[in-house]
């Protein structure tokens, strides 16, 4: 490549003068033309809150937790998206049925904190946490705006409708002991010898 | 030193160590399973596979197990090599088969060996379709949860639990891919360090059960190097706090102290900081609450006359010596019982004897012959109990060696040396939980005892003992045994402890001074106190001022006024003697719990827990060590020195530096400090993990405006995220954390060797200086006794006969009755069965308590457990004759049962027959 720096020079002062000209006039047309075309363009301003947006499945809104086929919560507490949050606003405590089943005594989101990154989602082991196109949350008083379990558990399964994740993992739960879950043989028997 | 070739670079290595050990020291990342680093090799998990060279030329190698491979000189290995890291992979593949995908209700998630190994190997995705084998789980007891499928079968536990910590009620069960780890019937798990398994465990078969109930990933949990106050041995713990509650309690390393193990009662005692006993708020004598103003105004009365000052055991260095400047150091009185006081002295006296030398835990492990006299050290200091198991192996370790076995092979070593044990010689009353690794057992009451030991320091000066009548016989051939196993020892250790009495520790004194003359070198002795700043609180103490003194000045109406911190004095003096002298006093009580005590006091304050606190304690060595705050716990509460308002107490650090300058014997207690100057930039030691979650919801609930972090202007610790990096400085190292290293298995990366000491660590420093040449003591004369009467002999269990652990939830749960104990022929002649009704001395207002057959006890000898006090089901253990005549009667025990019975007891001689 040729010296950026020594390239002026070569030039003589008429050259310049063309490729100034050239330069200035052709991209100020270029932009009214451009202004121009919109005017036959249809808009994408939409008259929100009469319109209501059309808001796709995969967009990163208000946080909610959802249930398993069964109607029981999938949170199981795990703490991951706690961990995963950027900005830390996720805070709950592992709690546990008598049967062993682990749920959230508490599970909040501090939603002025909140980025709607979506990596709690990512996180999650049991799709229980999930994303939902709903953004309208504005509030007058900021601390309206932590929501706890009863405010973000819902009532259906969300986006993922088949996630059971007691039915894959193998710690026994109520309504399934040992040996039920997915691809799992009956417990042993520690008493025998046989193969 | 050997040089060797990893992956082309050479490290110097110690030859007599296998290659997985010294790579791992030398910092590299090899995955493993089976081997730990207290338990030695197997080669069971297949997991440390490298490849091994036959010399320069050779491109092939061969895979060898690195732990099963001795480290050899111009060794070539690779550890990157394909053949090596691929056979790692589709091992842990296979290990991963039956693994039940649940790590997100696991306990062990975020700091599982299993994870980090799999990612270190590189298994990322299931291939194994076919089924899960699946198992049962057992309910192992309050402290132990048990999720069987999670097992890789590397077993870690039952080589710790059976072969290093002498338990026998877990084995491996089933057979090839159906190993089942577990009792053969459900039931508490009797070990006291069955707690250990949480941490052995590479996986989540065995968790921590009270944890799991206020259960916090490990990386949010916010901890600090801490000191365990379960009892005088001085453990080095990290207790995890989070929303103000303290969580968990796991091993903290230290080379010197508790290793990586610790004992049930550290572990899970901690909890008693939650309890409902704790004591959270000041109250009047009519149990009114009292603002903090009224309370330092009404401490600031106190100055104007003459007051009693009662220390504790239990207390700090700094509580105890705020107390003696607030009251004047003649005024300050020990909080020890007057027997306990009168066997301290004896303590301190021999830790400043030249001719002896006070052992870690590590150096305890090495003794090859030992004598415990008249102490139950399982149930009294536990880690030095599973340190004396250790110590009886040095024969096979011995034996290994003339056969050329280095000792880290665990199986072979231990193939070899069967049944062989190193000499331990226990001279106890009753059966202790060491029993079945003594090889020399003296059964016998207190009389015997002595004439047995004094027998023995005779013996080992070289005189011929004289022997009475009725102990020739098997008294004699336990003393011949001992000597002759001291005598050829190459360390020779002699054991004691306050639970013996002044009597036997002077007795244990001059055995230990006639070994050390006899073969003209220091000898090692452990006297063990009973709890964690026994040792602190009587350096602070005048030897006159007992106990007993100070009630009755209280009780002559001298003195009026009376403070008593951390201590309830019921456990401490008989009950007239204190009932009298506090009814007499104007009486102030600071403590962290509910005692009895407080009901006499006019006004009771609540002091802050070991963990709300930065403090220093003294252990049975004479070594102190540093405790760092972890958290914010209760409101009310503050440090005792704080609530006294004396100079230096605003800051936690300038009242360790006035504790050192002002006291004597504390003048090296300055070196316990950390060198604030020495950190870069002036950063603090954060007490929070870099992942610790939730800053900004935990509190949101109350207030969603963030508040500002609480300040730690005392320490070089903060309560925050940010700060020193582990990495770059380890010198204030609460939980090991290293790259791809979550598991407490990232502490090779901060020891300068496995098994060695920490890099930058703090040890503690050695407050006594060894310049005394003192005297045997006399030979101690025989205790009087009525004929026909028995002598009663307290004994201690690891639940329940400490404070403040026995407030702990999960320890009540292990808690017994208080009870009386015979043998069965004693118990036959009064016409006594387990479970009847005793009286001590048949008087109308006697203790009665339940009696219990324990075939072991010495005739003649009653033992006494006086129940726990946390429960409010205990009797003052001064009350107690010394011999009492003992009779069956109908009415009820002096004790309301607890409704815990005696099915929690755990001793070797329980007698479960009729007669």
């Amino acid at each position: 490549m040729s010296d950026p720096i020594a390239r002026p020079h070569s030039k003589s002062f008429f050259a310049k003068f063309a490729e100034l000209i050239s330069d200035t006039l052709t991209s100020q047309v270029v932009t009214l033309w451009r202004v121009f075309k919109h005017l036959f363009v249809a808009t994408d301003t939409v008259q929100y809150p009469e319109q209501q947006p059309h808001m796709f499945s995969r967009w990163r809104g208000r946080i909610i937790l959802t249930r398993d086929p069964d109607g029981e919560e999938r949170c199981v507490a795990c703490n991951l998206c706690a961990v995963a949050c950027p900005v830390d606003c996720i805070a709950l405590q592992k709690t546990e049925d008598e049967e062993g089943r682990w749920y959230p005594e508490f599970f909040r989101i501090n939603f002025s904190r909140c980025i709607m990154c979506g990596f709690c989602e990512e996180a999650c082991p049991t799709n229980a946490i999930q994303l939902t196109p709903d953004f309208e949350m504005a509030e007058y008083k900021r601390q309206d705006m932590v929501w706890e379990k009863a405010d973000l558990l819902i009532a259906g399964t969300g986006k993922y409708h088949e996630t059971n994740f007691y039915r894959v993992a193998g710690k026994a739960i109520g309504g399934k002991d040992k040996g039920e879950a997915r691809n799992e043989l009956p417990p042993v028997d520690v008493r025998s010898l046989l193969p | 030193m050997a040089k060797i070739t990893v992956d082309g670079v050479v490290y110097e290595v110690d030859p007599a160590n296998n290659l997985l050990q010294e790579c791992l020291s030398q910092g590299l990342d090899l995955p493993y399973f089976c081997w730990h680093p207290s338990l030695g090799s197997v080669g069971a998990c297949r997991q440390c596979a490298v490849i091994q060279y036959r010399d320069a030329e050779d491109t092939q190698g061969t895979l060898v197990m690195s732990c099963m491979t001795p480290v050899t000189d111009g060794g070539i290995y690779s550890l990157a090599a394909e053949q090596a890291s691929d056979f790692r992979a589709d091992v842990i593949e296979s290990l991963m088969t039956s693994h039940p995908h649940d790590c997100p209700v696991c306990e062990e998630g975020g700091e599982c060996h299993l994870q980090d190994m799999t990612q270190m190997s590189g298994h990322n995705y299931r291939r194994f379709d076919k089924q899960k084998v699946t198992h049962r789980n057992q309910n192992l007891g309050p402290f132990i949860n048990h999720e069987m499928n999670r097992c890789i079968t590397c077993y870690r536990c039952v080589r710790f639990y059976d072969d290093y910590a002498g338990g026998t009620d877990l084995s491996a069960q089933a057979s090839h891919h159906h190993t089942y780890f577990g009792r053969f019937e459900e039931g508490t798990l009797e070990s006291e360090f069955s707690g250990n398994l949480v941490e052995v465990c590479p996986t989540g078969v065995f968790t921590d059960k009270p944890f799991s109930a206020q259960y916090t990933r490990k990386w949010d949990l916010q901890t600090a190097p801490s000191i365990c106050n379960g009892c005088s041995v001085g453990c080095n713990i990290t207790p995890g706090e989070r929303y103000g509650t303290l969580r968990r309690v796991v091993n903290r390393y230290h080379n010197e102290i508790n290793g990586y193990f610790l004992c049930d009662r550290g572990r899970f005692g901690a909890h008693y900081v939650n309890s409902e006993s704790r004591l959270r708020s000041a109250r009047d004598a009519s149990g009114m609450s009292v603002s903090t103003t009224a309370i330092e105004e009404r401490i600031s009365e106190f100055t104007s006359e003459a007051v009693i000052g009662i220390g504790s055991p239990r207390a700090s260095n700094e509580a105890n010596f705020a107390l003696r400047s607030f009251v004047g150091a003649e005024n300050y009185f020990s909080g020890h019982s007057d027997a306990e006081h009168e066997a301290l002295q004896v303590l301190i006296e021999c830790l400043r004897d030249a001719a002896f030398h006070s052992p870690s835990v590590r150096q305890i492990e090495q003794a090859d012959a030992i004598l415990v006299l008249g102490e139950d050290v399982t149930n009294t200091a536990p880690r030095i109990a599973l340190a004396l198991r250790q110590s009886v192996r040095n024969e096979a370790k011995a034996l290994a060696e003339t056969s050329r076995i280095p000792n880290w092979q665990d199986a072979a070593v231990r193939e070899l040396a069967q049944e062989s044990l190193s000499p331990l010689a226990v001279f106890a009353c009753g059966s202790t939980r060491l029993d079945d690794i003594a090889t020399t057992k003296l059964n016998a009451d207190q009389q015997t005892l002595i004439e047995a030991s004094n027998a023995l320091s005779e013996r080992l000066a070289g005189r011929s003992p004289a022997y009475s009548q009725q102990t020739l016989g098997t008294t004699m051939q336990s003393v011949e045994a001992t000597y002759t196993a001291l005598m050829s020892a190459k360390k020779p250790l002699v054991i004691c402890g306050t639970g013996a009495g002044a009597a036997l520790m002077r007795c244990a004194a001059n055995i230990a001074r006639a070994l050390s003359v006899s073969r003209s070198e220091v000898c090692d002795l452990v006297l063990l106190p009973k709890e964690d700043n026994s040792v602190g609180h009587a350096l602070l103490t005048s030897k006159e001022n007992t106990l007993s003194r100070a009630l009755g000045r209280l009780a002559n109406g001298e003195v009026k006024r009376a403070i008593v911190i951390e201590n309830d004095l019921f456990e401490r003096a008989p009950t007239a003697l204190v009932k009298n002298a506090l009814a007499a006093a104007e009486l102030l009580v600071i403590d962290q719990i509910e005692t009895p005590t407080q009901r006499y006091a006019a006004l009771s304050i609540p002091s802050a827990t070991f963990n709300e606190c930065e403090v220093t304690k003294v252990n049975y060595e004479g070594r102190a060590q540093l405790s760092f705050q972890v958290g914010e716990g209760c409101d009310a509460a503050k440090p005792i020195e704080r609530w006294l308002n004396v100079e230096g107490s605003a800051h936690s650090n300038s009242m360790i530096a006035r504790c050192a300058a002002e006291a004597s014997d504390f003048e090296s207690l300055i070196d316990c400090l950390p060198d604030p100057l020495g950190r870069i930039a002036g950063l603090k030691v954060p007490r929070q993990s870099h992942r610790y979650s939730g800053r900004t919801a935990m509190h949101a609930d109350r207030n969603v405006h963030e508040g500002k972090q609480p300040v730690d202007d005392n320490s070089v610790m903060s309560f925050s995220m940010e700060g020193m990096l582990t990495q770059k400085d380890s010198s204030v190292l609460a939980s090991a954390w290293a790259p791809r290293w979550n598991s407490n298995q990232a502490i090779s990366k901060f020891q300068a060797e496995i098994n060695g000491e920490l890099k930058q660590g703090h040890p503690g420093v050695h407050l006594i200086k060894r310049s005394l040449n003192g005297q045997a003591y006399e030979a101690e004369n025989s205790v009087n006794k009525n004929l026909g009467d028995f002598e009663i002999r307290l004994v201690s269990h690891i639940f329940g006969s400490d404070t403040l652990s026995s407030h702990s939830p999960a320890i009540q749960k292990r808690l017994c009755d208080a009870y009386l104990a015979l043998n069965k022929e004693d118990a036959l002649e009064l016409g006594l069965a387990n479970g009847d009704f005793v009286s001590l001395g048949g008087a109308e207002d006697s203790i009665i308590l339940p009696l219990i057959v324990r075939t072991q006890t010495p005739s003649g000898v009653a033992l006494v457990y006086t129940g726990s006090s946390a429960l409010g089901a205990s009797i003052n253990p001064h009350d107690l004759p010394e011999s009492a005549s003992l009779a069956r009667v109908e009415s009820e025990p002096s004790v309301h049962p607890t409704g815990l019975g005696l099915s929690n007891l755990v001793v070797n001689d329980a007698y479960s027959g009729a007669h």
